[in-house]
């Protein structure tokens, strides 16, 4: 199986459209990660393809046959709560038989099939335990495993880390690639962790509102974001309002308020055109320095310092009003600044870019939805 | 071999359950016979009467007597829930939230007015109450007569009440009585402004259940009613008389008052607000004291033992005499008028058996759309107020119209009539006990199941009923016992066959001549029933929580 593909999916919710007009395609053992805000559509987005609900508008494709009449028993398409919806009243080696013997499978055969995917997840020895009897992280790979045993090709994982701690939550993001990998599946992993979503996908489809953000590579999703939700949604960048001063070869010069210049790498909009900015944290550069304002080099007062363990984030009012944060690594921070200290902020017209400015305003833009 | 065969079978029906048109088949056919059989009979059984109604209109006397019979139902009904709410909300509120080791047994006791027929507990309370009873000791007795009425309605709607709001105050975490104690507030202020508040929707719902409860019922009220009538012992006088015109209207009055001021309680009691604004530290310091505390946990005992407890077990005094004076010899050999008590007894049997089985086959599909809102939020509060129709309406109103209409089938026999006026009494049971347990299974189970390749059928099979097996039981033994007990409306509707209950009120009513033994016994054999019943729904509940 299966290439999957949606074309021109919508489903609402009475008002609401919760999925709105998604074309997109799953390659074969793909490992796709759709990733996104509470309430973007990314639940619906699984059930859609499971046939649990059906679109109002568009088509489900799996395998080139247009799959939109197929009951949800039928598609082979394994759908994952992030409950795991585990069968409290059947033990291990119940729930992982119960995909084979709904399929009429004989029963011996099933339970083989059962035993091996339970070898495959390291839990044959708790083949007996109830639901209930096991930890978090065995719930999961318990639901793994009957996902496994069904025969399903298409793995719909919904937040399927979500409820775990954040330790067994980093042990597992490989375990699952590993495991999904060696099955030859194709998994859509549901997550609203960019992080998570990076490390393990081969692909990221980024979703807000039931719209499709961005597909591509953890890659180029992380630093070619192609709307301003993504830059945000993805990573920690810094956004200004700017205005199209000029144009040249190498790029162009952009206005802040106060007529600090900056210069950025993008040519492609027109002079006094309204434009956002926006420049990874971490590619954002503080040094101390007093007060002095050049293009690409702008001064301002560290108003925040905060420590996060490898890093530390600066916060600077740049003089402007504007806010800029800055990631260092914590050896730099022999150079002592703090808080008041006032430091020049510089970063590389290569590491910006520049978007159209939101017709909604910059605020409404990032508000995550 | 036959293992095969049923392997078989269920297959076949599994994949014919993957059809959107034969799931929309068992989802109609069971809206169909909701309403073909549950609602419409007494909607139109009273209507093809309804002109009989003028020979009360053109009667003062009769109009008058019909008038003041359905002003006592309500206003017994209304005064008997708002006691019942003053009396047994400590009660639910020692049981729930006390730390005492006899909170299991005073539980226990709580249920046992539950659990005995009510005519039963007429009876028992007829005796209590009476000439020759304990409390004559005392030098006073109460004769048949309203305020026996009110003490019996108050014994039998208490522990509804107390059941209830058990179940709503273990339901609610303390942690917000907590955090208001931590905040420095007094006992009775957390209770007044915190928990209250978030028990108002339990507070109606057991407001409105001994209100029904109380409106309903029949059997006992004739039996300790004496010259006094209420809307049900009025029906039954009229019935008695063979009056079909009084009884055609206030059936009637009845049915459309009962639904108007359920519908209303309904609406006002969402709009009721407990004052919460206001905090009075000194008089609620008080009243948190311990000694307040005593005080009003030893009042509420008193309350549950002298008025509810007691005179419902008082017939086991007479029932033990029965044991040992020949009446229990008399009746297992079946003479006399015992031959009669054990047909009634098994054509009660036969009758609960065969009403709950229809009600379970045609309740299932219902209760899932109602779960699951298979049809909308408006479809899902249409159907579950459907529903509920038979609870809300007095049984022996809904008795009479029921008669009406299926008496007016030429051809269906007696035992039939009552096989469906039992199955309509009873339908809210086991479809409120079902979509509350489907309600408790997340959506999702069903839906992985699905995606794992599980058909419709097979799902329900493997997953739902299993995990719903305790409700599944407890809803279906309820409408067996309720069955069993039924009075108003098997009074209504049986011209020939009588069933146990029935009989007993005619036995009571001294239109047999019996002996006060053999009352106390044949009783006794009923509320056996509803014993064993109990005795299997605790085994039940038991091993759910081992």
């Amino acid at each position: 199986m299966p290439t999957l593909r949606l074309l021109n999916v919508t489903k609402r919710f009475g008002e609401i459209k919760a999925l709105d007009d998604l074309t997109f395609e799953v390659k074969n053992r793909e490992y796709l990660c759709v990733l996104g805000s509470t309430g973007s559509g990314k639940t619906t987005l699984l059930r859609c393809i499971a046939g649990i609900v059906k679109p109002d508008e568009g088509d489900v494709y799996m395998d080139d046959e247009k799959s939109n009449l197929i009951p949800a028993e039928e598609r082979n398409a394994v759908y994952v709560p992030q409950t795991y919806a585990l069968f409290p009243h059947m033990n291990v080696l119940e729930n992982v038989m119960f995909g084979p013997l709904a399929k009429e499978t004989k029963r011996s055969t099933a339970e083989e099939t059962a035993m091996r995917v339970l070898k495959l997840v390291r839990l044959d020895k708790r083949a007996d335990a109830f639901p209930s009897e096991l930890s978090g992280g065995m719930q999961q790979r318990v639901a793994l495993a009957r996902g496994l045993a069904s025969g399903a090709k298409l793995l719909l994982l919904d937040e399927p880390l979500g409820a775990l701690d954040v330790r067994l939550r980093l042990e597992l993001r490989s375990e699952l690639r590993k495991l999904a990998k060696e099955s030859g599946l194709t998994v859509i992993h549901v997550t609203h962790d960019q992080e998570e979503a990076m490390t393990i996908g081969d692909r990221i489809l980024v979703l807000r509102e039931g719209q499709l953000q961005q597909h591509g590579t953890p890659y180029h999703v992380y630093n070619r974001p192609e709307k301003i939700f993504v830059a945000n949604f993805v990573g920690n960048t810094n956004f200004l309002e700017a205005i199209v001063d000029h144009r040249n070869k190498e790029g162009g010069v952009v206005r802040l308020r106060d007529e600090l210049k900056v210069k950025v790498l993008d040519s492609s909009f027109e002079p006094e055109e309204a434009v956002i900015v926006a420049v990874r944290e971490e590619k954002t550069k503080v040094t101390p320095e007093p007060r002095v304002d050049q293009p690409n080099r702008l001064s301002g007062e560290v108003v925040e310092v905060h420590f996060l363990g490898s890093f530390i984030r600066y916060t600077v009012r740049l003089t402007n009003g504007d806010r800029l944060a800055a990631r260092l690594p914590v050896h730099e921070e022999e150079m002592g600044i703090k808080q008041g200290d006032w430091v020049s902020v510089n970063f590389d017209p290569s590491d910006s870019h520049l978007y159209e400015y939101p017709p909604l305003g910059l605020q409404r833009e990032l508000e995550a939805s | 071999m036959v293992n095969g065969v049923r392997v078989a079978i269920a297959t076949t029906f599994d994949k014919l359950s993957s059809r959107s048109s034969i799931k929309k088949l068992v989802y109609v056919g069971a809206i169909v016979f909701l309403v073909a059989f549950i609602l419409l009979p007494p909607m139109l059984g009273i209507s093809f009467k309804l002109d009989l109604a003028q020979q009360v209109l053109s009667n003062p006397d009769l109009l008058k007597r019909a008038e003041s019979a359905i002003f006592w139902s309500f206003t017994i009904a209304l005064s008997v829930a708002a006691f019942d709410l003053i009396a047994g909300l400590p009660l639910a509120w020692y049981i729930a939230r006390g730390r005492s080791r006899w909170i299991s047994v005073i539980d226990g006791l709580a249920d046992i007015p539950f659990v005995i027929p009510t005519v039963a507990l007429g009876y028992s309370m007829l005796l209590f109450w009476g000439s020759t009873g304990p409390v004559s000791v005392l030098g006073f007795s109460i004769l048949p007569g309203l305020i026996l009425v009110l003490l019996l309605h108050f014994a039998f709607s208490f522990p509804v009440v107390v059941r209830v709001m058990v179940g709503e105050l273990l339901t609610h975490s303390v942690i917000y009585e907590t955090a208001a104690k931590t905040l420095g507030a007094h006992p009775f202020t957390i209770a007044r402004t915190v928990t209250l508040p978030l028990l108002r929707p339990g507070l109606i719902a057991a407001f409105l259940l001994a209100f029904a409860r109380s409106l309903s019922e029949t059997g006992a009220t004739v039996i300790v009613a004496g010259v006094f009538e209420n809307g049900p012992v009025f029906i039954k006088n009229a019935n008695d008389a063979g009056l079909q015109g009084p009884m055609v209207l206030v059936s009637f009055t009845l049915i459309l008052s009962s639904v108007a001021v359920f519908a209303f309680i309904r609406l006002l009691g969402n709009r009721l607000k407990i004052p919460i604004n206001r905090v009075y530290p000194g008089p609620e310091a008080r009243l948190s004291s311990k000694g307040s505390v005593d005080l009003r946990n030893g009042l509420t005992f008193l309350i549950f033992g002298f008025f509810v407890l007691i005179p419902s077990i008082y017939i086991t005094f007479p029932a033990m005499t029965a044991l040992t004076d020949g009446t229990l010899q008399k009746a297992l050999s079946g003479v006399g008028v015992w031959a009669s008590f054990w047909q009634a007894m098994a054509l009660s049997y036969s009758i609960g058996i065969i009403a709950t089985l229809i009600n379970i086959a045609a309740g299932l599909p219902v209760a899932i759309l109602i779960a699951r809102k298979k049809i909308g939020k408006i479809g899902t509060t249409l159907l579950d107020a459907a529903c509920t129709v038979p609870i809300v309406v007095p049984s022996v109103a809904l008795g009479v119209s029921l008669g009406f209409f299926w008496h007016s089938i030429g051809f269906l026999p007696e035992f039939w009539i009552l096989v469906f006026a039992h199955m309509t009494i009873t339908y809210t049971y086991f479809v409120q006990a079902m979509a509350a347990a489907i309600e408790g299974i997340p959506t999702e189970m069903e839906e992985t199941a699905r995606t794992l390749g599980s058909r419709p059928l097979h799902v329900f099979r493997k997953i739902i009923i299993p995990l719903t097996k305790y409700s599944f039981l407890s809803g279906a033994i309820l409408t067996f016992t309720r069955s069993i007990n039924e009075t108003g409306a098997a009074t209504a509707v049986s011209q020939n066959l009588k069933t146990a209950p029935v009989l007993l009120v005619s036995w009571v009513k001294h239109q047999v001549p019996v002996t006060t033994s053999d009352i106390a016994l044949g009783i006794a054999f009923l509320v056996l029933t509803s014993f064993v019943s109990l005795l299997v729904l605790r085994l039940i509940i038991y091993r759910r929580k081992t």
